[in-house]
């Protein structure tokens, strides 16, 4: 009982940790096409952002609440910054060429990225453990939760509302959505797809750093942190299907749940079910579980 | 030309060739499937697993005769191939990539927990001996496996360039323009995606046992996604429009991945990055459009 | 003499939606029939059943005796079925020549694992063959050229003479003159019709030109609604009230004296 309990709850904390990752990147994909191999330097550039903030106010010795909310902000920002100087620098040159070759772009920029994080960062280990100890513990029963676990479930949980509510009910979110489904279409009736690919991928961005600052406290904030991420990410959006942000919430779940079973249970097939699960995905439903695939014409 | 070379040439240059026409082999296969408009992320699978046949066989039956390694590491790898290609026959484009990329994490992920074969630090092998001949210092060893390298990588070029003049290796550039027409005219898309698959595995295997041979060790890292990254990097640069395009191609990026790590030790990934992309951008043929047009040029030289 | 082609009570339904029923063709060997209809009546989904690009939902279709029901488009090919596009599926990267070469080839070797494995694809027999067809169907002046650049009209000659390779006996073209400038579709007719006269073929061709169908047709079926609504000689069905009424349209006296 006590397992299946512990399994749940480690299950919804990696869970959390998965989607607020893998949202940003199913989001570049479903609007721009763009499968963003350099998604995982987002991730790595929030976590450092987030450690060098926790320890310029820690030594301010500013009060922990705001520490946090300043944490994620400058995650975020690095985010947006890196994002815009990326589309606009680099990735705009690359629409249009064939959906692999994009993707081998990105690739191509996460690993100059990860000399950038050495050339600015250094090749050392950050901690940002403040904020984690600070949160302190919940006791439920003989389980010991972590407060800040706790709060991870609920960020990403409020993330997804949120962005299901922007999507659906909000005029850019419509226009988002218009764009996801029909590119030309979209353009065609006057939207501006240009700005929209721009805007997508700085949120996108913002996302992925968002995931590195709140798991910062989490990790050891190192290089290959973005190397590691980037594949599970690639997992879940690819379960949950690319493009549905839906999917991206059920696919974290789906590999957090068994992942978590896998560790408590069986621990030497920790990482093949992740992985498992993904080609069990793919080979039942080769576009995901919330996207269907187009028959062609003839 | 090349067996001279490496007797002249100094060991780290031996060595560094070795494994760079290994790791070649990977992306001649990866040039095979790409023809037909597919990418694998994932031939790092059939590279370990070359690897591993080789190791293991060493270690539990003790066989050392690098022919006979080679082989089995192939043989090993091919017949993965052949099961996981029934399964990536069906699918396309990025899912092709993506399901190759899982399956390739799925055996990293599988090595990584196992005790036994030294999980994430691997094990070594022992010195291979070539059909009774035990090279007895380290500069004989490395030039033995070069030049079995070099064997090798010429019996598979031959054989590469053959299927791309066959019916089958023809029919790659339409199947990529349009498979359902490729149905209509009488031909098993999927068999012949199956076919390449196979051919691929194949390559990247025999690749992988030459290269443990060479390293003279084996790791779960042989499997890791950013090996497979590493191969396709070699693919654009080279490209798809020749044989040679492949192992000149794997020269030049083991040479620049030396050289960079060498001389600038904090850049060589912003060095690697930068040449893919210049590549991507302004010559998205690869070095083989080169190659071809010199080709091309010199054949129409009045003489 | 048996027919070549009999289709029995052919049905077509996708979910709620009935793209063909209660279709009774059979056609003799040698004879050319224009399939005339509205858009979405159920010509093309007449034609993806015999070529085995959709599976009938019910009902039965006979080539020269053999139920070739359900089987796969490749296996129909080899039987001895092909079919053009309505929008001419050809491969781009390659000339026009290549293209030619790559269909005779595939008609040529030998099936199997091996088959296409060993076999050269530029051996003298198959380029002697994609030669004859650049000339019987007039297209020498784009023989090397790209696909991709061949102007339309050329680009339809192209996936006909592509069908033809592996000389198949009952040949389906799906709209051949769509797309084409009034001026040309006579034109590209003549040339089609010539060419595959000489293969001795049995044609079975959608069109919506009714002068075209007029002209090159021995039968003409009219499709309305999924279903055959006439079926005879063209001067005949072209009559027929409800052909007029629901495909054709009535012809105009002025009309007719201008083409006398």
């Amino acid at each position: 009982m006590l397992t299946a309990f512990a399994i749940l709850t480690d299950g919804l904390v990696y869970a959390a940790y998965l989607f607020m990752v893998a949202i940003g990147l199913t989001l570049i994909f479903g609007v721009m096409r763009i499968l963003n191999v350099a998604h995982g330097s987002f991730y790595a550039f929030g976590a450092y952002g987030a450690a060098t903030a926790v320890g310029i106010y820690t030594t301010l010795g500013l009060p922990d609440a705001m520490g946090f909310l300043l944490m994620v902000a400058a995650a975020m920002a690095v985010g947006v910054v890196l994002g815009l100087i990326l589309e606009r620098g680099l990735l705009r040159f690359a629409y249009g060429k064939d959906e692999v070759i994009v993707v081998l772009v990105t690739y191509a920029v996460f690993l100059m990225l990860e000399d950038v994080i050495v050339l600015i960062w250094g090749p050392g280990s950050y901690g940002a453990y403040q904020p984690m100890i600070a949160a302190g513990n919940t006791e439920v029963g003989d389980l010991v939760l972590s407060n800040y676990d706790i709060g991870l479930v609920l960020i990403a949980a409020a993330l997804a509302a949120l962005a299901t509510w922007s999507l659906h009910f909000t005029r850019y979110g419509r226009i988002l959505t218009a764009v996801i489904f029909d590119r030309e279409i979209a353009a065609a009736f006057g939207i501006n797809v240009t700005v929209v690919y721009t805007v997508t991928f700085i949120i996108g961005a913002a996302l992925g750093a968002l995931g590195g600052a709140v798991m910062a406290p989490k990790i050891a904030v190192t290089l290959g942190i973005g190397v590691e991420v980037i594949v599970l990410a690639f997992a879940v959006v690819a379960i949950g299907g690319m493009g549905s942000i839906e999917g991206a919430l059920v696919g974290a779940l789906i590999v957090g749940l068994c992942r978590a079973a896998a560790v408590h249970l069986v621990p030497q097939i920790e990482l093949f079910v992740i992985y498992g699960v993904m080609a069990l995905v793919l080979i039942l439903r080769p576009h995901g579980l919330f996207v269907r695939a187009q028959p062609r014409k003839i | 030309m090349a067996a001279v070379a490496g007797a002249l040439a100094p060991d780290w240059i031996v060595s560094l060739a070795t494994i760079a026409f290994a790791n070649a082999l990977a992306v001649l296969g990866l040039v095979v499937m790409w023809r037909a408009g597919l990418i694998s992320f994932g031939q790092a699978l059939y590279y370990c697993v070359g690897a591993y046949a080789v190791a293991l066989t060493g270690r539990w039956a003790g066989i050392t005769d690098a022919f006979i390694l080679v082989l089995l590491g192939g043989v090993a790898s091919w017949l993965i191939a052949a099961i996981v290609g029934f399964l990536l026959a069906r699918y396309r484009e990025i899912f092709f990539a993506m399901l190759s990329l899982a399956l390739s994490m799925i055996l990293y992920g599988g090595l990584v927990k196992t005790e036994s074969l030294g999980s994430t630090d691997g094990f070594s092998i022992s010195t291979p001996t070539f059909a009774g001949y035990a090279p007895h210092s380290a500069a004989m060893l490395q030039l033995s496996l070069y030049w079995l390298t070099l064997l090798v990588c010429f019996l598979a070029a031959l054989g590469v360039g053959a299927y791309f003049r066959s019916v089958a290796g023809s029919l790659a550039a339409p199947i990529r323009d349009n498979e359902i027409r490729v149905e209509f005219l009488g031909a098993s898309v999927t068999r012949l995606i199956h076919v390449k698959v196979m051919i691929a595995g194949l390559l990247a295997g025999i690749g992988g046992a030459l290269a443990a041979l060479a390293i003279g060790h084996v790791d779960p890292n042989m499997a890791y996604w950013t090996t497979s990254g590493g191969f396709v990097f070699v693919t654009v640069l080279a490209g798809s429009s020749s044989v040679a395009a492949a192992f000149i191609g794997s020269l030049l990026f083991e040479s620049l991945r030396s050289a960079a790590f060498d001389l600038m030790p904090g850049l060589w990934q912003i060095t690697l990055g930068s040449v893919l992309l210049v590549t991507i951008m302004f010559l998205p043929e690869g070095l083989g459009s080169i190659l071809v047009r010199l080709r091309r040029r010199s054949s129409a030289k009045p003489s | 003499m048996t027919d070549i082609l009999v289709a029995e009570n052919l049905e077509k339904t996708f979910g709620s939606l009935v793209a063909a029923r209660d279709i009774n063709v059979r056609v003799p060997a040698g004879q050319t029939v224009g399939v005339i209809g509205a858009n979405g009546a159920g010509k093309t989904t007449f034609i993806n059943m015999i070529t085995g690009h959709l599976r009938p939902t019910r009902g039965r279709i006979l080539f020269e005796g053999t139920d070739i029901t359900g089987q796969p488009s490749r296996a129909i090919t080899r039987l001895g079925i092909a079919r053009s596009f309505q929008v001419a599926q050809i491969f781009p990267s390659l000339t026009a020549f290549e293209n030619l070469c790559v269909a005779c080839a595939v008609a040529h070797a030998p099936q199997g694992l091996f088959g296409p494995l060993l076999t050269p694809v530029q051996s003298p027999a198959v380029i002697a063959e994609a030669q004859a067809a650049i000339e019987l169907f007039q297209i020498a002046r784009y023989r090397d050229v790209p696909a991709s650049v061949i102007p339309q009209g050329v680009r339809k000659l192209l996936d006909i003479a592509m069908a033809i390779a592996g000389s198949p006996r009952l040949l389906l073209l799906d709209e051949p003159t769509s797309g084409i400038s009034i001026e040309e579709k006579f034109d590209l007719m003549t040339v089609v019709m010539s060419a595959l006269k000489t293969r001795n073929i049995t044609v079975l061709f959608v069109e919506h030109d009714m002068e075209i169908v007029e002209r090159f047709s021995d039968r003409v079926l009219a499709f309305y609604d999924g279903t055959v609504i006439a079926d005879g000689t063209p001067a005949n069905t072209l009559a027929d009230a409800r052909v007029q009424e629901l495909i054709s349209g009535t012809k105009l006296k002025h009309k007719a004296a201008a083409h006398a």
